[in-house]
């Protein structure tokens, strides 16, 4: 079996129309996701290495845990 | 809210005429010869270097590219007369006088991208420019000057509606939200069409291009942005004037043309989510290139004239205030942020004993606010926020310290607000 090598940096993405701020991915990702005094997500412009498992992983779980699911995953490619 | 106000144009005749009588499509083909021109028109738009005078200001011919590219048989050009800005005249202006050198523009773009329809949208509270457009519609028809299918629709006049997603939605969806898009730049559609989205005066400029040549457009203006552009300047002077000026000129020959305050104490330029301008900076170039490095744009042409005696703190919180209100109150950092910044600006006009914090907060909401929406309105509004807060360090200095300027007082104003009177209603259909 080839061995998918992961490459490139995921960003955690918010459509702020869909966003009506019930802070659950707050709850799920505190070290991505902050919250500001109006409680809607402030969620950090760093990129996260793909490679990054747990950082990944806590993303997926913000983004499952969004009840208006208004989070994505978006992965950019680059060198 | 968008009648007849008192608005005069002086103009330098390109776009406008110099007399305020509309015209005719007979009297606008002796006024606009045809020249030969020697490319191809998309040649010719790359050439002449125009600019969207919206307000992003994206280079046209580029954007018509894109279009070009796209593929599909049904696309529709979309010219965009919803001028949103209170302080903006410009379009309006444009449309009564010379409607059929902004419908010719709108025909050359329809036949640069391959559209079969053209859609002119006018504020709904407009509606005598709507008839206006639409007799002049009717005459090109009669004179058998038609070349595309074309119509005026009427979207609810809000600031917000102006914007291109939200009157994309509006065009399919009778809604003016604006829409978030995860990737740009985005082709908008209207249910399954691309739609290419002018500003009017753009439209007035390919129009004119598409007569006279690039050349001709390009012996006007700076080598950056060629061309004229219109202004609406209105604050501290007689009459709100829409003037025609080629890009470059030095504001204060704008004022002097203009009749205005000519020692004013700052100047709104670009529109209410544009910014201020110290009034040690009036030999500035009217001109993008210029104006970037004292941090300002021409946006959408606004110019405001604030007097010495007016507060500067009072005119941006009423601004801000009426954005606030304005917006689609869809994303939670707009809803919510606008009207704290706008409470924090109340706090520090009045300069009471939590100004300082007032202060202290609004800095950190702006960085909070910024960038979060699905549309730039709460952008806009930041960056305005923000320019003041620089541009006025020390009023506000003064202010936060508990000591009010005596203009914040006074019951004259320079930056017109329409009134709230749909404060608290969501009226978006």
């Amino acid at each position: 079996m080839a061995v998918r090598r992961r490459s490139g940096v995921i960003f955690l993405r918010v459509d702020p129309v869909l966003c009506d701020g019930f802070g659950h991915c707050h709850e799920l990702a505190p070290e991505l996701v902050a919250i500001d005094e109006w409680g809607y997500p402030v969620i950090t412009t760093e990129p996260i290495a793909l490679a990054n498992d747990a950082a990944l992983a806590s993303a997926r779980l913000a983004v499952r845990g969004c009840p208006r699911q208004a989070l994505r995953i978006e992965r950019v490619n680059e060198r | 809210m968008t009648g007849n106000r008192d608005v005069t144009m002086t103009t330098m005749p390109r776009l406008l005429t110099g007399h305020n009588a509309p015209l005719t499509l007979s009297e606008y083909e002796s006024t606009f010869p045809v020249i030969a021109r020697a490319g191809s028109l998309l040649g010719e738009l790359d050439a002449s270097g125009l600019t969207g005078r919206g307000g992003a200001g994206f280079p046209t011919a580029q954007k018509v590219r894109l279009l070009k590219a796209h593929r599909g048989h049904h696309k529709i050009v979309v010219v965009n007369a919803m001028e949103g800005e209170p302080a903006s005249r410009k379009d309006v202006s444009l449309l009564r006088v010379n409607p059929h050198l902004v419908l010719d523009g709108a025909e050359v773009l329809a036949s640069l991208i391959g559209a079969n329809e053209i859609i002119v949208c006018i504020a709904r509270e407009n509606e005598r420019l709507a008839g206006h457009v639409r007799d002049a519609l009717a005459e090109r028809v009669r004179q058998r000057r038609r070349t595309v299918r074309s119509s005026v629709q009427t979207p609810p006049g809000r600031y917000v509606a102006g914007e291109e997603t939200a009157l994309v939605h509006w065009l399919s969806n009778r809604e003016t939200l604006p829409q978030y898009r995860a990737k740009r730049p985005h082709v908008a559609r209207v249910r399954d069409r691309a739609v290419l989205v002018d500003n009017a005066e753009t439209c007035a400029h390919v129009g004119l291009i598409a007569r006279a040549g690039a050349e001709s457009f390009r012996s006007l203006g700076t080598d950056a942005s060629p061309g004229t552009a219109l202004v609406s300047i209105s604050g501290a002077l007689d009459r709100s004037q829409v003037l025609e000026i080629a890009l470059g000129t030095p504001l204060r020959q704008i004022l002097a043309v203009a009749g205005a305050d000519p020692d004013p104490q700052a100047l709104l330029l670009g529109g209410y989510g544009g910014s201020w301008l110290d009034a040690t900076h009036l030999d500035t170039p009217y001109a993008n290139e210029a104006l970037a490095p004292v941090g300002a744009t021409t946006g959408a042409g606004v110019i405001v004239v604030l007097a010495r005696e007016g507060c500067a703190v009072a005119e941006t919180e009423r601004v801000v205030r009426w954005m606030a209100n304005e917006s689609a109150r869809q994303c939670g950092p707009c809803a919510f942020g606008l009207p704290s910044l706008a409470e924090d600006l109340t706090l520090l006009r009045r300069g009471a004993n939590d100004a300082a914090h007032a202060l202290e907060r609004l800095t950190s909401r702006c960085g909070v606010i910024e960038g979060r929406g699905a549309c730039h309105h709460p952008d806009g509004v930041v960056r305005f926020v923000r320019s003041a807060l620089g541009v006025f360090r020390d009023d506000v200095a003064d202010h936060a310290s508990g000591r009010p300027c005596i203009g914040s007082g006074s019951a004259r104003h320079y930056a017109t607000v329409p009134r709230l009177d749909h404060e608290g209603e969501l009226t978006w259909q």
